[in-house]
């Protein structure tokens, strides 16, 4: 694999990521609990389509076989998506939805971070730009989860167990292949051990306010945790999200405004 | 196409307003980067948000406003870089937004202003700064809702980004 390869994949999957989480967030609009929550669900998820759309029009001019924006969400099947599980899952409750975001945004934020002093200019400056959202964005989605878990027992227990539930999904960010370590080198990207250390931490000081305690004390990444995004297995419900969403291209192609 | 220049072309887009806060225009809003005059007129803008629905109707606009001035081949390219930040609105800017109800943001952009809130926001309408967040989030992705405490106005306040 090239470096040029690898950078290919490597921002297929920023897009996969986005596009996905979007995706959930989508699901989500009109069934918050409050306004205020409808309001800054659906701002999310139009961030989330943007930058997707940044990340697949860049990776359609890296790979030059005339693929667009459209092509790799439409049109790619399941398979040849390359996101992490734990944005695929379903969306559960409000409480499942702002611990995902929390721990998913706490590693993004981080990558892109990263990301803006990396060595392939287009990509830095589509970092540099989603970074400003996704700041804004965990902000807000730590503000709740340290109000549910500092909150009533009932709240507290509800996302003590959503926790639990995604926790065995963010071992995943941190199993980095060929591509990960290819973008590490060749192009200055970020390193998965560093970065597993920095997201601890940031993950640990939020999980804190909100009393909660991180549940696998040991966090060995080989321990039981679930990975396959990168290569491209999917869990179950990823098949659903995806004919969801591609239906209208799949039933009318070419299809358009 | 001599006749052109880049100060009448900057004087032109100052007359495309912005879709979602039409009191201002996309120079007041600071996404015009650049404007090349060659064999023809390359108009440059950066998007506020990646999002942000209102990108491809301003380009729209500004095909439009230049064809009505008779550049018919005038081209509009999209730059990311540096990124917009609200420092980019003009002083003209912030005082139309004042008038329109809408609180203009409050300081310079950051890290730190997105991190820690806190801050008080002055009332467009009376100018207090007796002010309470309503919600992080408003109409736009760009704004927030506000209340003041003194003549009891709701108001949009233009988040600083």
């Amino acid at each position: 694999m090239t470096g040029q390869d690898a950078l290919l994949s490597y921002i297929l999957r920023l897009g996969d990521n986005a596009l996905v989480i979007g995706q959930r967030m989508i699901e989500r609009v009109t069934g918050e609990p409050e306004l205020e929550e409808e309001l800054a669900n659906a701002n999310f998820a139009l961030d989330y389509i943007g930058q997707a759309r940044m990340f697949y029009a860049y990776a359609g001019e890296l790979e030059g076989k005339g693929r667009g924006e459209d092509d790799f969400a439409y049109l790619r099947d399941g398979q040849e998506f390359r996101n992490f599980l734990m944005v695929e899952q379903p969306n559960g409750h409000f409480g499942d939805a702002i611990v995902r975001q929390v721990l998913f945004e706490s590693f993004y934020l981080l990558q892109l971070e990263k990301l803006i002093d990396c060595a392939d200019t287009r990509l830095a400056e589509i970092a540099a730009r989603a970074v400003k959202e996704i700041r804004y964005h965990l902000r807000h989605a730590s503000q709740w989860l340290i109000r549910l878990g500092d909150g009533t027992d009932e709240s507290h227990e509800r996302v003590n167990t959503s926790l639990g539930q995604f926790w065995r999904y963010a071992g995943e960010f941190f199993h980095g292949d060929d591509v990960d370590d290819l973008i590490a080198q060749e192009f200055d990207g970020p390193d998965l051990v560093s970065l597993a250390r920095s997201w601890r931490a940031s993950v640990e000081s939020v999980l804190k306010q909100a009393t909660l305690s991180i549940p696998d004390d040991t966090f060995d990444q080989t321990a039981f945790s679930k990975a396959g995004g990168r290569a491209g297995m999917h869990s179950e419900y990823f098949g659903f999200l995806i004919a969801e969403m591609q239906h209208l291209q799949r039933a009318f192609p070419g299809a358009n405004w | 196409m001599s006749a052109v220049t880049k100060e009448q072309v900057f004087d032109w887009l100052s007359e495309v307003l912005d879709p979602e806060i039409p009191v201002l225009s996309i120079t007041d809003l600071g996404i015009v980067r650049d404007v090349v005059i060659d064999d023809r007129v390359t108009v440059t803008l950066t998007p506020t948000y990646s999002g942000c629905p209102a990108t491809e109707v301003i380009e729209q606009s500004v095909a439009h406003a230049l064809r009505d001035h008779g550049l018919d081949n005038a081209t509009i390219k999209r730059t990311l870089s540096p990124p917009w930040t609200t420092d980019w609105i003009s002083e003209e800017g912030r005082e139309k937004l004042r008038q329109y109800g809408i609180a203009p943001p409050a300081e310079p952009a950051g890290k730190r202003v997105l991190l820690d809130s806190g801050r008080s926001i002055a009332c467009p309408r009376c100018e207090s700064t007796k002010t309470s967040l309503v919600s992080e989030f408003g109409s736009t992705a760009c704004k927030a809702s506000y209340r003041c405490e003194a003549c009891l106005e709701p108001f949009e306040y233009f988040k600083c980004i």
